[in-house]
């Protein structure tokens, strides 16, 4: 496919690596702006309680300190922190500061001093009396009557959708088609299992972090490490009472996001702060604060029942998510209708169907989002009722679910009941390379030669296990994006977007599309991005949207400026715009002249018909053409210790035609790794008050060089119509995999099933000794 | 006792003196006072490798170093190290391997791989793993960086 296109396909390094490598690129804290004020919080290490009274004059009086501020004296706008669409299915539940704290970690007051540690020393000043209310920790008990009511202090949803807080319940959805009943009848086995998933952090390498200051007319510019530059404006807006046309978001370079800075949760204190002191603020998180206080993977309890009948016919399936919220609830409704309108998609010839969920409140960390946003849980139970349900029917997993999963052409009725906060959005998919990405991840892992050996080594056994799954490109008819292009006279073009590229390689891409557009080359796009005051509207990084929301929008953009360019290459040439044959940034007539792009620019700039060539476009897309993915894991069980050995990871995704490999390839691999240590090892350990004992990447254990196996990336050969040169979304999908694909190696191995993560050495030596 | 101490060493080959209250991090000294914001802080504890330098010609972590005892060193940035051939050829290693995703643990791996590859110019993927498990990366699944440091492996020495 990539031979048609000249920019679109190729892999090309990302246009801001050497500026990166060498320390030049700035993130938010190398923005030294003139002496900033520091801010440290003051952080709860009572699970659920009331403040009965902050005694906060000795800290006032502390050197260097400049305010303090705490719910007394900063505004009460109940607001949610998910940087969302407006207004956002998540409820507005919080405060930038509150009478009541929720859980360990959250903000009881904030010191804004000349330095940090002047900030620091004054935090142990304030003296805070706390009511101590019972905590809730345990999911399963948060809907009981008579448990602890965390939110019953007018708490209320944006949009019209459930929402009981008196019950603890943040979000509940119930939808289904069919009937569960006939179709359990017609089944000769009924699996009803139930599993789990942990808490996680995402662990981008910059904490988050917020540098705010004044521009020279007194407007507010807040340079912030977000993944969502218009959200953080409306909303710094919305809870400070500041307009809108006094605030400008710059998104620097960002150390990773992950779903993690979807959150808007210090900028509006920084903003708060530096409106009232006309000082200059920062904020920058260390790394206990951010596992402490900032967001998580939902950990979800997720039961399923599926009934299938002897030929592998699945004739009833009931999945039942009960999912953490933590004490506040951004994204709690999203996240969890994912957790079916991504998965079960994917199996869409199964005719009784049920999917309730519910997304409780507890007095332990805020959940938000995630790189997967519970598909992820989703696709953890599902992949392992699809291997029972294999071989319950005799068949391979792989032809079990090239016989049953979802095909170009099809589609299934979960895409319309399931929506976010709403009903979705019918669709048909139009490409789907999942068989494809089966046949060759199977061949990369050996399939054939190592499935169901259980070959031994010493006190070893090797497994092999496969997963499935899907994701979506973008939320339709939610998500906008927007851009601007307009044309130099060296035959260079700005590129404005409002895109956010986190690290993913956004502006390389976004660049390569123009680029192939406009008939020249990717390195003429001078990349603009994510600055509310000169790049148009986009609703950020999330939700794997930018290559095809944004993408659209910049091919449509860019084809407008390519025909005004047309247009006066054929004024200057004298000839027909339907003759005119252009290559590689040159406009040719058909007897042999030529005129260069940064001609014709100067031409319309000096010459004749004088007007600046550029133009602007908006795009909303109509349907999410999911990415697909087979994972297979190749390990060895270690049956005296309970270790997994994980040899090797075959990741194949099809993610459409990938616009550049290189980096499609990357955001494989950084989901696949992440995906592994979130199955083996990334936990939030509480203790019996809620309080994480392990908030340090010493003992959170993410992966090292050395922990990494051999990842086998694939990416098949696929052709997206309504994307961007044939592309899909990459970001997430890759995450789903590799917890299934380990916990069906981990059976084929040993015959034990991990249905709750993370597969510690004691958890599986335990399961082994049961056996 | 927080007192103010008046610290000196050669910087990237250049000598800097600055007085300091002497409970600051040499990282904060190269950050907040020298500029240098390519040494980035991950973690302040150590594990993540974000404020790697090299401290008397070997790599070290710059949070875990008192200011003080920074006193009389050698201390060499990825500041100073970009303006190297040795730098040229790792990081266009790093950009052609695609091991630059968000960046922000770039310049630490870049002095880690430097550091890795003058003792050992010719490492087994074995040798880089261990070369390079003192920093973390979340992006890329170290899949390509470790490809990184095989290339510039490769590439220095058909230079030498």
């Amino acid at each position: 496919m990539s031979e048609k296109f000249t920019n679109a396909g190729h892999s090309h390094s990302k246009i801001d690596s050497i500026a990166l490598a060498c320390g030049n690129e700035k993130y938010t804290d190398d923005f030294m702006t003139d002496t900033p004020l520091h801010i440290a919080f003051l952080y709860s290490d009572i699970a659920n309680g009331i403040i009965s009274s902050i005694d906060y004059k000795a800290a006032e009086q502390a050197d260097g300190v400049k305010l303090i501020l705490y719910h007394g004296n900063t505004p009460d706008t109940l607001h949610t922190t998910a940087g969302q669409g407006y207004p956002e299915p998540s409820p507005y539940d919080c405060r930038m500061f509150d009478k009541k704290v929720r859980f360990v970690g959250d903000r009881i007051a904030a010191v804004v001093a000349d330095t940090y540690k002047q900030a620091e020393a004054a935090l142990k000043l304030i003296k805070v009396e706390i009511e101590q209310l019972p905590a809730l920790f345990d999911i399963e008990k948060a809907i009981d009557a008579g448990s602890p009511v965390i939110h019953s202090d007018d708490e209320y949803p944006a949009i019209p959708v459930t929402y009981k807080p008196e019950e603890n319940i943040a979000a509940e959805i119930v939808t289904g088609f069919g009937d569960l009943e006939k179709g359990f009848k017609q089944a000769d086995l009924i699996i009803d299992e139930t599993y789990s998933m942990q808490y996680a952090s995402h662990c981008a390498t910059e904490p988050h972090a917020v540098s705010v200051h004044f521009d020279e007319r007194g407007r507010l510019v807040i340079i912030t490490a977000t993944q969502v530059p218009y959200h953080v404006r409306r909303i710094v807006s919305i809870v400070c009472g500041i307009e809108i046309k006094n605030i400008r978001v710059i998104k620097p370079r960002v150390g990773g996001g992950f779903g993690g800075k979807q959150e808007v949760f210090l900028e509006q204190v920084a903003a708060l702060a530096a409106w009232r002191l006309k000082r200059s603020i920062k904020i920058v998180l260390s790394r206990k604060e951010v596992f402490i206080s900032a967001r998580t993977r939902h950990a979800m309890r997720s039961r399923i029942k599926m009934g299938v009948q002897k030929d592998g016919t699945i004739t009833a399936l009931d999945v039942d998510d009960l999912m953490n919220a933590g004490a506040y609830a951004p994204h709690a409704l999203t996240v969890l209708s994912n957790a079916g309108a991504k998965v079960l998609p994917l199996f869409n010839k199964i005719e009784n169907l049920r999917f309730s969920g519910r997304s409780v409140y507890t007095n332990l960390p805020v959940g938000g989002a995630y790189r997967g946003y519970g598909a992820t849980q989703g696709y953890f139970a599902l992949n392992q009722h699809i291997d029972e349900a294999a071989r319950y029917c005799g068949e391979d997993f792989c032809e079990y679910v090239k016989k049953r999963h979802i095909k170009s052409g099809e589609t299934s009725r979960v895409f319309e009941a399931l929506g976010e906060g709403k009903e979705g959005v019918r669709q048909f998919i139009k490409s789907c390379g999942l068989t494809e990405c089966i046949d060759r991840g199977a061949k990369a892992i050996e399939w054939e030669k190592l499935r169901g050996k259980k070959l031994r080594n010493g006190n070893r056994i090797r497994g092999v296990g496969a997963a499935v799954a899907m994701q979506g490109s973008g939320i339709p008819e939610i998500d906008m994006a927007s851009c601007h292009i307009k044309m130099n006279e060296d035959g260079s073009f700005n590129l404005n977007t409002g895109a956010t590229d986190i690290g993913t390689g956004s502006d390389t891409i976004l660049a390569q599309i123009a680029a192939e557009a406009l008939k020249t080359d990717y390195s003429k796009m001078i990349v603009l991005s994510s600055d509310t005051d000169t790049t148009p509207f986009d609703t950020g990084a999330y939700a794997s949207s930018t290559t095809y929301i944004t993408g659209n929008a910049v091919k449509q953009c860019a084809l407008k400026v390519y025909d005004l360019i047309l247009k006066a290459a054929s004024e200057m040439l004298g000839a027909d715009k339907n003759e005119l044959k252009v290559e590689d940034s040159k406009v040719s007539s058909r007897d042999g002249r030529t005129v260069e792009y940064g001609e014709i620019c100067a031409f319309r700039l000096y010459t004749s018909g004088q007007l600046q060539i550029q133009a602007s476009s908006s795009f909303v897309a109509h349907e999410s053409p999911p990415p697909f993915t087979a994972q297979f894991a190749d390990l060895e069980v270690d049956i005296e210790t309970g270790e997994i050995i994980l040899n090797r990871i075959a990741a194949a995704v099809d993610c459409g035609h990938p616009l550049n490999p290189l980096l499609a390839e990357g955001q494989v691999e950084g989901a696949v790794l992440n995906g592994i240590s979130y199955a083996l090892t990334e936990d939030y350990i509480f203790n019996s008050n809620g309080r994480m004992t392990n908030p340090d990447l010493g003992r959170y254990k993410i992966f090292n060089t050395v922990d990494t196996p051999e990842i086998i990336t694939i990416l098949a050969d696929t052709y997206e119509d309504t994307g961007p040169y044939g592309a899909k979304s990459v970001g997430e999908i890759a995450l789903n995999g590799p917890a299934p694909a380990i916990a069906n190696a981990v059976y084929d191995a040993v015959g034990i099933r991990l249905r709750h993560t993370p597969f510690t050495p004691e958890k599986v030596w335990k399961l082994l000794n049961e056996q | 006792m927080n007192k103010l101490i008046k610290i000196s060493f050669l910087l990237d080959g250049r000598m800097f003196s600055v007085e300091t209250k002497s409970d600051r991090r040499l990282l904060d000294i190269l950050r907040e006072d020298a500029g240098i914001t390519g040494v980035r802080e991950g973690c302040g504890e150590g594990e993540c490798g974000a404020c790697s330098i090299f401290f008397n010609g070997r790599l070290a972590n710059s949070c875990c170093i008192p200011a003080i005892a920074a006193e009389g060193a050698e201390i060499d940035t990825i500041d100073g190290f970009s303006k190297t051939e040795e730098y040229s050829i790792i990081s266009q290693a790093f950009a052609d391997a695609g091991a630059v995703q968000c960046g922000f643990c770039t310049p630490g791996f870049i002095m880690a791989s430097a550091a890795l590859l003058r003792e050992n110019p010719r490492p087994t993927d074995n040798e880089i793993k261990i070369g390079l498990s003192g920093n973390l990366c979340r992006c890329t699944g170290y899949t390509m960086i470790i490809e990184a440091v095989r290339l510039a492996s490769g590439r220095m020495a058909r230079n030498v």
